[in-house]
């Protein structure tokens, strides 16, 4: 129980850095050596100093963008285990409002980009919601692979169950679920090769645009969000990939923390060799992912 | 028993005073008829916290039929959302209703609407169902033709009756050989029959059809978008809201006399259920009209409604009591939640047709600061018909995940085994995120941004009682979805019935259920308790610092204007091309010609491929068939007079042929 709650505060502390660890890679294999790996942490203290300017056709609705964007990925957070230690509470079907809480975020969200009548928002929120409403089905199906091969449609008792031998009697079905998900994370994150979050062309944006008018703290809200969804998405990943090996608690969050932060050089290695995609093209990179996660939940049945 | 039947007659009758006065006379028929669904409201929801069982019987001199209604928890379930939504909408329409056409006879034929579907909730005979469900059908195609000087209300019209009479002869047929197999039409008869009927299959197919009409399963929901939008928006409500459960309910009822249910009467549901889920919403995605949005959304919920019955069905075929639990428990709940979301959007669209004339999404905008309450409302029943955490419709939704893991987790379940779960998951995991989409395009392109046109400019907020109705179903959203734990367990009264249990035996299990959805509760608490933290600690940070009001940013161009926001159909554009092979979409295109280009259109517009594919080929064909006939009509007074000379010839031969 103690060790569920270092699992969270660590993650609330730690997710800006895995945004800088993914920056340094991208830099180190651009020839570069890049901001610091502390930059975000800099950028969220001055975020919070600034003050706001907030546009004029935008109404009560604008704030809750951020302030449901942040409470939805603390709300995910408090359902994410660790390994061995099982998350602050899970119940069966803790997957599903896992999933849905994004949902909510990415609804208002959208809904505070509309609010400021501008058609860059409007082009944001469009591909947003059309992204998201294919990634949802391979996330879900995904998690229902892995739940499927540990008997239990909780996300603790996933990521507990998973054993040493999980990888040698099921490893088709694991690879198969982390490549879909890892897809997913890219998407769902604003990712290249979904989306380039270092762009400053509007049109060409995705969820940059969508808080484009968001400024001060409700960007330090939003941006610190973000990172925690990364985290999260990279947590579910890394849990998949390294089985509780039922050593002590702190060995298993170090394990974790490792595992995340090489999800994170992961990542930034895809972001340096990869050019985004087209976005007619993204749709039909989340149908392939709808049906490698599907074929991974059939073969789970195949194999155990 | 018989307050519940004199609350009925009330309602019924409550229209007559609005005929005969004029302006008073629609106050008196609303007040009336608020009374008198208010006391049906306490009465059914007495009932079936109690779990009564009543019934009541008195003969009648028409052949086959009698008074026999009954109450049991399924129909005292099924009785809360009808009086509920009947007396929000009696309220909202009075205000509603004032100055437009028809004012005068629509309470009657409200009253007749709710009164007839509280009788075929109540009645367990099957001539007394099959009047109930007429005069619920011919008292709604009156209201659905209030507008009638408008030629596509007057198709509409024509469109509704036809097929809800289609929909009733399946009906004949089904009720027919049901009482020829039993000797009689009372229900209690069928269901001592039900272990000997010879082709309970054949009986599924028929309630299915004639019930299916009626709910809106795909490919028979074609009358839904022309009829909803052609009828004033609270009759809209209620329609939507809780005459397409009548069809629901009717085929609950009839499962529960047909006896122990095979496999594929779940797998059949499941399959309907999900391509009218993912279908409705597609459809929704691609309308540019606010209530034929609204429309299609009710044929995906009714989708969503038959996933849940279906993993019912298929949790009693196998005999996992959990599973059916579930499925029924989440498909239930889903009606009552739909029915007050649904109920919601549709008084919210009145408000806004109302206050601005038009309901093209297009050409509204900003609408939230003209109509703030009505905003409010409107984005609660959006938020909950996506299924979004902490209100109602997730946790519906939620409640048929729950079954589908549990098939999926069964030790030693197979493939084969476990398919109907995987379908299951995957439509709603993609039903969810399309009307979450379908949402906030439909919310922002109304209330959002700027206004496109001048009326929605001008446009003024909706007086008190629509107001109060509206924000009395946003409560019911937030309590139902934050309540959750304690709602749930009540619908095992309900649950049992309909899946055929054993008395007392759902109630139980479902207090499994009520402990899951108490951690689920504690994170929707934890989500709002850490957004108001995050609004609060917003407000003191910027307090203190310099805040401006500017424009939008707009990249430095001069003159933004409100054409230049996105449209709703640009913004539903890359969903509706991911899915166009689905989608029928046609496109009408005059392109910029030359060098300094005077005009160009662009008109998009999706047709049903039901009615396109299906139904206008065969009536068409049906008509050309039947127009070779018409050579008899040839107007000739002597050829006529042969015919009847004819026709008693044959008859008296054929009587007197017979000795």
């Amino acid at each position: 129980m103690a060790y569920s709650w270092i699992h969270i505060l660590l993650m609330f502390l730690l997710a800006p850095l895995l945004v800088g660890v993914i920056t340094r890679v991208k830099a180190v294999i651009a020839g570069r050596h890049g901001q610091p790996v502390l930059q975000l942490y800099f950028d969220l203290w001055k975020l919070m100093h600034k003050g706001a300017a907030i546009s004029r056709t935008t109404t009560w609705l604008f704030p809750f963008g951020p302030a449901a964007t942040i409470a939805a990925a603390m709300a995910a957070a408090i359902l994410m285990p660790c390994g061995g230690i099982s998350a602050l509470i899970s119940f069966p079907g803790d997957l599903v409002l896992f999933a849905y809480l994004f949902g909510l975020a990415r609804f208002v969200t959208i809904l505070a980009a509309l609010d400021t009548g501008s058609s860059f928002e409007g082009m944001g929120a469009s591909r947003e919601a059309a992204f998201s409403a294919l990634a949802e089905p391979v996330l879900l199906l995904a998690l229902a692979a892995l739940a499927r091969l540990a008997q239990s449609s909780s996300l603790s008792g996933i990521f507990g169950a998973a054993g040493a031998t999980l990888w040698s009697s099921s490893g088709a079905t694991l690879t198969l679920a982390i490549a879909a998900m890892f897809v997913v994370m890219l998407a769902e994150n604003s990712r290249i090769p979904v989306d380039d979050p270092t762009t400053h062309l509007e049109l060409t944006m995705i969820h940059e645009v969508m808080v484009l008018d968001h400024g001060g703290p409700d960007l330090a809200l939003i941006t610190w969000s973000a990172s925690l969804k990364l985290w999260l998405f990279a947590s579910l990943i890394a849990g998949a990939a390294l089985p509780a090996l039922g050593t002590s608690p702190a060995a298993a969050l170090a394990l974790h923390v490792a595992g995340v932060f090489s999800l994170g050089i992961a990542v930034g290695l895809v972001e340096s060799m990869m050019a985004r995609l087209k976005l007619v093209r993204v749709p039909q990179l989340l149908t392939g992912a709808i049906a490698l996660a599907l074929l991974a939940l059939i073969l789970s049945f195949l194999m155990r | 028993m018989a307050l519940l039947l004199s609350a009925i007659v009330l309602v019924a009758f409550s229209g007559v005073p609005a005929l005969v006065g004029r302006g008073r006379g629609g106050g008196i028929a609303a007040v009336l008829a608020m009374l008198g669904a208010a006391t049906g409201l306490v009465v059914s929801t007495l009932a079936f916290l109690r779990g009564d069982l009543v019934s009541y019987f008195h003969a009648w001199p028409i052949p086959y039929a009698a008074f026999s209604v009954g109450l049991d928890p399924l129909s005292s379930f099924f009785l809360i959302p009808i009086f509920l939504l009947t007396a929000l909408s009696a309220l909202y329409g009075r205000a509603y209703m004032r100055g437009r056409a028809g004012a005068g006879r629509s309470p009657l034929f409200f009253g007749l609407l709710a009164a007839g579907m509280a009788m075929v909730v109540i009645a367990r005979n099957g001539m007394l169902f099959l009047i109930s469900w007429e005069m619920m059908a011919i008292a709604s195609f009156f209201l659905v033709t209030l507008d009638d000087d408008r030629a596509n209300v007057r198709r509409a019209g024509i469109t509704y009756l036809v097929a809800t009479h289609i929909g009733t002869a399946f009906l004949l047929a089904l009720f027919a050989l049901m009482a020829a197999h039993a000797g009689s039409m009372e229900f209690s008869e069928w269901k001592g029959a039900a272990a000997s009927l010879p082709s309970a299959g054949a009986l599924f197919i028929l309630a299915l059809v004639g019930f299916g009409t009626k709910a809106g399963f795909i490919p028979l929901h074609v009358w839904l978008p022309e009829a909803h939008p052609a009828a004033p928006s609270h009759v809209s409500a209620l329609m939507s809201g809780v005459m397409i459960k009548t069809g629901i309910y009717g085929l609950m009822r009839i499962l529960t006399l047909l006896g122990a249910p095979p496999e594929w009467w779940g797998w059949t549901l499941i399959a309907i259920g999900a391509i009218s889920g993912v279908m409705g919403v597609l459809y929704a995605l691609a309308q540019h009209e606010l209530k034929a949005l609204l429309a299609y959304h009710s044929v995906e919920n009714i989708g969503i409604i038959a996933i849940g019955f279906g993993l019912g069905l298929f949790g009693v075929s196998r005999g996992m009591p959990v599973v059916a639990l579930l499925g029924f428990g989440g498909a239930l709940l889903h009606v009552l939640n739909h029915a007050i979301f649904k109920g919601l959007l549709f008084l919210g669209a009145g408000a806004v047709i109302r206050a601005s004339g038009t309901g093209e999404i297009d050409r509204l905008g900003g609408l939230l600061k003209r109509m703030p309450h009505t905003a409010a409302a409107f984005l609660v029943g959006s938020a909950a018909i996506s299924g979004l955490p902490p209100l109602n419709g997730f946790v519906s939704e939620f409640l048929i995940y729950l079954g589908a893991f549990a098939i999926l987790v069964t030790p030693g379940a197979t493939i084969y085994g476990a398919l109907p779960a995987l379908i299951v998951i995957a439509s709603l995991a993609l039903i969810g995120g399309l009307a979450a989409a379908c949402f906030t395009k439909a919310f922002g392109t109304i209330f959002l941004g700027e206004p496109r046109c001048d009326e929605a400019a001008r446009a003024q907020e909706a007086p008190i009682p629509m107001l109060a109705s509206m924000m009395i179903l946003a409560a019911a959203c937030l309590c139902i979805g934050l309540a959750a734990p304690a709602v749930v367990p009540l619908l095992g009264g309900a649950v049992g019935v309909a899946a055929g249990f054993a008395e007392g035996a759902a109630p139980s299990a479902l207090a499994e259920a009520a402990a899951i959805l108490a951690k689920l509760v504690v994170v929707f608490a934890a989500l709002i308790a850490i957004a108001c933290a995050a609004l609060s600690l917003r407000r003191r940070l910027l307090a203190c610092r310099a805040v401006t009001r500017t424009a939008t940013w707009d990249c430095g161009y001069a003159r933004p204007a409100p054409s230049m926001q996105y449209t709703a159909s640009s913004f539903a554009q890359p969903l509706t091309n991911s899915f166009g092979m689905l989608l029928n979409i046609h496109e009408e295109r005059e392109a910029p010609q030359g060098l300094f280009p005077q005009r160009a259109a662009f008109a998009s517009h999706a047709r049903d491929v039901a009615r396109e594919g299906l139904f206008d080929p065969i009536f068409s064909a049906v008509a050309s068939a039947l127009a070779r006939l018409r050579v008899i009509q040839h107007g000739n007074v002597h050829l006529y007079i042969l015919y009847i000379a004819v026709a008693l010839i044959v008859l008296l031969l054929w009587a007197f042929g017979g000795r």
